[in-house]
C-alpha cells in the first residue's frame, strides 16, 4: 500500500520532444485513478515513468513517501499490466504468475500457495500447466492480471489492459478489474485512450493532452463541470455537440435559435470579459422530442425544427442525428484534435452534425422534419481563443452549472428573464 | 490461366531440378569414388562396377584420420559455443541497447566478415608461434569465434529485434536484473536463433580449410580437412583418391546429422502467445 505523488514530473525525449510537461498529481493510497486523453497525449509515459520504465527529466515522483526518481523498477515494489500482456511464452501460466516471486527467492511452497489463490481469483485454476499460447484473449489478460495480484505490490499499474479484447469481454474485464481494484484495496493507476473505462471505473480521472494534464476529477465532475473544450469534448459518448454562438444585446444567437441570456451567464461572460463570439457546447440527452419534452424543461430551453438524418434506435433511448445550417464554423484546436481522435477527421463527417438523444417513446423516423426541443439550463459556454469554459470560471466552486438538481436556482432566474415569453417564441426554425 | 500455371510450374520444376542436380552430382560422385577400388578410379564409370568398404576401413585404422576427425569436433564445438555465447551478448546488446560506438562496432563486424582470411594467415602465423599458440587447439578455436561472431551477432540481433520488448519491460517489474531478464526471458525465447547461429558457426568451424592447415603441424591439433590433404597413397605411384573420398563422406556425416537434429528446432513461432493474436 502506497500513495504515489508527482510533483511536477517532466519527460523530454532526447530528440528533444517534449511527452510530460509539469505533471503534478497526488494519488492517494488505496485509490483508483485513470489516466485518459488521445493518443500521443503521454498518458503512457507518464505511466512507464511512475513505473521506472523510462527516465524522469525534471521533476520529482514519490512512491509512499520516497523519492524514487533513480530508482529501479525491480525496487519500487509495483506490478504493471502491459497492454500486450507481454507473458512469458516459454513458461506455463503457474510459472508465469510465480516468476516474480521465484526471483524475489520465496520458497517454492509460498509460490504455490499465492498462485493458487491468485489463480482461484481469477478463476485460471483449472489453466494453470498451459502455455500462453494456447490461452484465449481473456484468459491470457488474467493471467496478466494474476502475475501482478500475486505479488501484493503496494501498486498497481495498467497500460490499456483491455484494448485487446473484443467488445462484450472488455465490458466484463472492466467490472472484474473494478472488483479486483476494491477487494484488494491496492493503489491503481490506470491507462486507457478509452473515456467510457475512464468513467466507469475511476474513482478519480485524470485527462491528458499533449503532455499537459487538463483536469483532475471524479467522473461525474469531468462530465457535469468540464474545465475546457478538450476536456467537454473528450469525456461523454456520443460527444457533446459544439455550436457557434454569439451574445448580442442580452440574447445568445446559436444555429438553434435565440435565446436570452440568463443573469448568471451574463454576469461569468462579463466577469471573464468574454468575446462576443463563442463556442456553446450541449449534451446529446439535453434535447427532446419537443412533444415529449417536460414543462420544466420548456420552460428553460428553445425550441427548433430540424430534418433528422440518421436515427437510431438504442432500445431505451435513441439517438438522432441532424445537421445545423451554421455560417460560422466552430474552429477550436482542440476540437480539430478530437475529431482526429474519433476518426472523424477521416471518415468526412461534418463538424456540424448535431446528436440528440431523445426519449425512445418519440414518434419521430428519419427524413423527418420534427420538433425538437433543447434544455439550455446545463448549456457549456467555451472561450473559442482559450477554449476556457466561461460558465464554469464564474460560478467557481458552485454546482450550477452541472445538470439536474443543482441548477434549480439558476433555472429560477432565467424563467424570469425570458419573462413569460416562452424562449422558444423566439427561435427561427430551421 | 490453368495453361499458364502449368508452364510456371514446369519452369519452376525445371529449375529446382537443375539447382539440385548441380549440387548433387559431385556429392554422388565422391560417394561412388569411396566405394571403388583403387584401379576402378579412373574407369569412367559413374558408378563403381565393384563395390568394397577397403576405403573407409583403410581410413577408420589410421590415426592419421581418427585423431584430426576427433579435434575437429573439439575444436568446432569449443568455438561454437564460445561464438554464440559472446555473439548473443553483443547481439543483445546491438538490437537493444543505445550506446556510443554502436554503429562503430556493427561496422567492424561486417569488415573482419568480410576481411581476405589468406591475407590474415602469414601475421597471424607469426603472432601463433610468438605466443605459443602454433598447433594447439586454442590456435585454432581463437580464429574460428573471431570470423563466427560477425556472423552470429547480425542473425542473433535480427532474432532480438523479433522479440516484444515488452517482455523484458515485463521481467523489469516482476524484479529481475537485467541479467536475469536476459538470460531467464530473452535467452530462452531467442534460442531457435541460437540454435541456426550455431550450427552456421559449427559449420563453417568444420569445413575451415585455411587456417588449419596453415597452424598445425602434426596430428596433435590438425582438423579433418587439412589432414585428408596429408593423406598418401599405398605407394608413392598411388594416389590416395578413394581413401580421400571415403574421408570427406564420413566428415559430412556429422554435419547432416547435426542440422537434421536441429532443424526441428529452427522454426518460428516460438514467440507466439506472448503478445495478443
Amino acid at each position: 500500500m502506497a500513495d504515489i505523488v508527482l510533483d511536477q514530473v517532466t519527460k523530454r525525449f532526447p530528440d528533444g520532444a517534449l511527452a510530460v510537461d509539469k505533471i503534478s498529481l497526488d494519488i492517494a493510497d488505496g485509490e483508483f485513478v485513470i489516466l485518459v486523453g488521445p493518443s500521443g497525449c503521454g498518458k503512457s509515459t507518464t505511466l512507464n515513468m511512475i513505473a521506472g520504465l523510462e527516465d524522469i527529466t525534471d521533476g520529482e515522483l514519490r512512491i509512499g513517501g520516497k523519492l524514487v526518481n533513480n530508482m529501479a523498477p525491480k525496487d519500487r515494489d509495483i506490478a504493471m499490466v502491459f497492454q500486450s500482456y507481454a507473458l512469458y511464452p516459454h513458461m506455463t501460466v503457474r510459472e508465469n504468475m510465480g516468476f516474480a516471486l521465484k526471483l524475489a527467492k520465496n520458497p517454492q511452497s509460498v509460490i504455490d500457495e499465492k498462485v493458487n489463490e491468485a489463480a482461484r481469483i481469477l478463476d485460471l485454476t483449472q489453466h494453470l500447466d498451459r502455455k500462453p499460447a494456447n490461452l484465449s484473449g481473456g484468459q491470457r489478460q488474467r493471467v496478466a492480471m494474476g502475475r501482478a495480484i500475486v505479488r501484493d505490490p503496494s501498486a498497481f499499474l495498467m497500460d490499456e489492459p483491455l484494448s485487446n479484447l473484443d467488445a462484450k469481454l472488455r465490458v466484463q474485464m472492466r467490472t472484474e478489474v473494478s472488483r479486483i481494484q476494491r477487494r484488494l484495496g491496492t493503489t491503481m493507476v490506470y491507462v486507457t485512450h478509452d473515456q467510457t473505462e475512464a468513467m466507469t471505473l475511476g474513482d478519480r480521472v485524470a485527462v491528458m493532452r499533449n503532455g499537459l494534464l487538463q483536469q483532475v476529477g471524479s467522473p461525474q465532475e469531468l462530465y457535469d463541470r468540464p474545465d475546457n473544450l478538450f476536456v467537454a469534448g473528450f469525456i461523454g459518448s456520443p460527444a457533446m455537440n459544439f455550436m457557434p454562438a454569439t451574445v448580442d444585446s442580452g440574447v445568445l444567437r446559436t444555429p438553434l435559435g435565440e435565446a436570452p441570456l440568463s443573469g448568471r451567464l451574463r454576469q461569468a461572460l462579463e466577469l471573464a470579459k468574454a468575446p462576443r463570439d463563442l463556442i456553446i457546447g450541449i449534451r446529446p440527452e439535453n434535447f427532446e422530442d419537443a412533444s415529449l419534452a417536460g414543462a420544466d424543461a420548456k420552460q428553460n430551453g428553445i425550441g427548433f425544427r430540424a430534418t433528422i438524418d440518421v436515427l437510431e434506435s438504442m432500445g431505451s433511448d435513441v439517438y438522432v442525428y441532424f445537421t445545423k445550417e451554421i455560417e460560422r464554423g466552430v474552429d477550436a484546436a482542440e476540437l480539430t484534435e478530437l475529431a482526429r481522435d474519433s476518426g472523424r477527421a477521416d471518415t468526412g463527417g461534418s463538424g456540424d452534425t448535431v446528436v440528440a438523444r431523445i426519449d425512445a417513446a418519440t414518434r419521430i423516423r428519419e427524413g423527418d422534419d420534427a420538433e425538437l426541443w433543447v434544455d439550455l439550463r446545463s448549456m457549456h459556454v467555451f472561450d473559442p481563443a482559450t477554449g476556457r469554459n466561461i460558465a464554469l470560471g464564474a460560478t467557481g466552486s458552485r454546482s450550477g452549472t452541472a445538470s439536474g438538481g443543482g441548477s434549480s436556482g439558476d433555472a429560477a432566474s432565467s424563467g424570469a428573464e425570458s419573462n413569460g415569453t416562452p424562449a422558444g417564441g423566439a427561435a427561427t426554425p430551421a | 490461366m490453368a495453361r499458364t500455371d502449368n508452364r510456371k510450374k514446369i519452369g519452376w520444376g525445371a529449375a529446382n531440378t537443375i539447382a539440385v542436380a548441380l549440387t548433387l552430382i559431385p556429392v554422388l560422385w565422391i560417394v561412388s569414388l569411396s566405394f571403388k577400388t583403387p584401379a576402378a578410379i579412373t574407369d569412367a564409370s559413374f558408378w563403381p562396377k565393384e563395390w568394397t568398404w577397403s576405403n573407409y576401413s583403410g581410413i577408420l585404422q589410421t590415426s592419421q584420420f581418427i585423431e584430426p576427425l576427433l579435434n575437429s569436433i573439439g575444436i568446432g564445438l569449443i568455438a561454437t559455443v564460445i561464438a554464440v555465447l559472446l555473439a548473443s551478448m553483443a547481439a543483445y546488446a546491438v538490437a537493444r541497447l543505445a550506446f556510443p560506438g554502436k554503429q562503430v562496432l556493427i561496422g567492424m563486424a561486417l569488415l573482419i566478415a568480410m576481411f581476405p582470411a589468406i591475407s590474415l594467415v602469414t601475421p597471424m602465423f607469426s603472432i601463433e608461434r610468438a605466443l605459443g599458440l602454433f598447433n594447439t587447439w586454442p590456435g585454432l578455436i581463437i580464429p574460428y569465434v573471431a570470423f563466427g561472431l560477425p556472423l552470429g551477432i547480425y542473425i542473433l540481433s535480427a532474432f532480438f529485434r523479433e522479440i516484444p520488448w515488452e517482455l523484458e519491460k515485463a521481467a523489469k517489474m516482476d524484479g529481475a536484473t537485467p541479467f536475469q531478464a536476459f538470460t531467464r526471458v530473452i535467452a530462452p525465447l531467442a534460442a531457435p536463433g541460437m540454435v541456426t547461429t550455431a550450427i552456421l558457426v559449427f559449420l563453417f568451424c568444420w569445413n575451415e580449410f585455411l587456417f588449419a592447415i596453415s597452424f598445425t603441424s602434426t596430428i596433435g591439433a590438425r582438423t579433418a580437412p587439412a589432414a585428408l590433404a596429408f593423406f598418401s597413397g599405398s605407394s608413392q605411384f598411388t594416389s590416395p583418391t578413394g581413401p580421400i573420398a571415403a574421408a570427406a563422406v564420413v566428415i559430412t556425416i556429422p554435419i547432416i546429422i547435426f542440422v537434421l537434429f536441429f532443424q526441428r528446432r529452427i522454426v518460428a513461432g516460438l514467440t507466439s502467445g506472448a503478445v495478443k493474436g
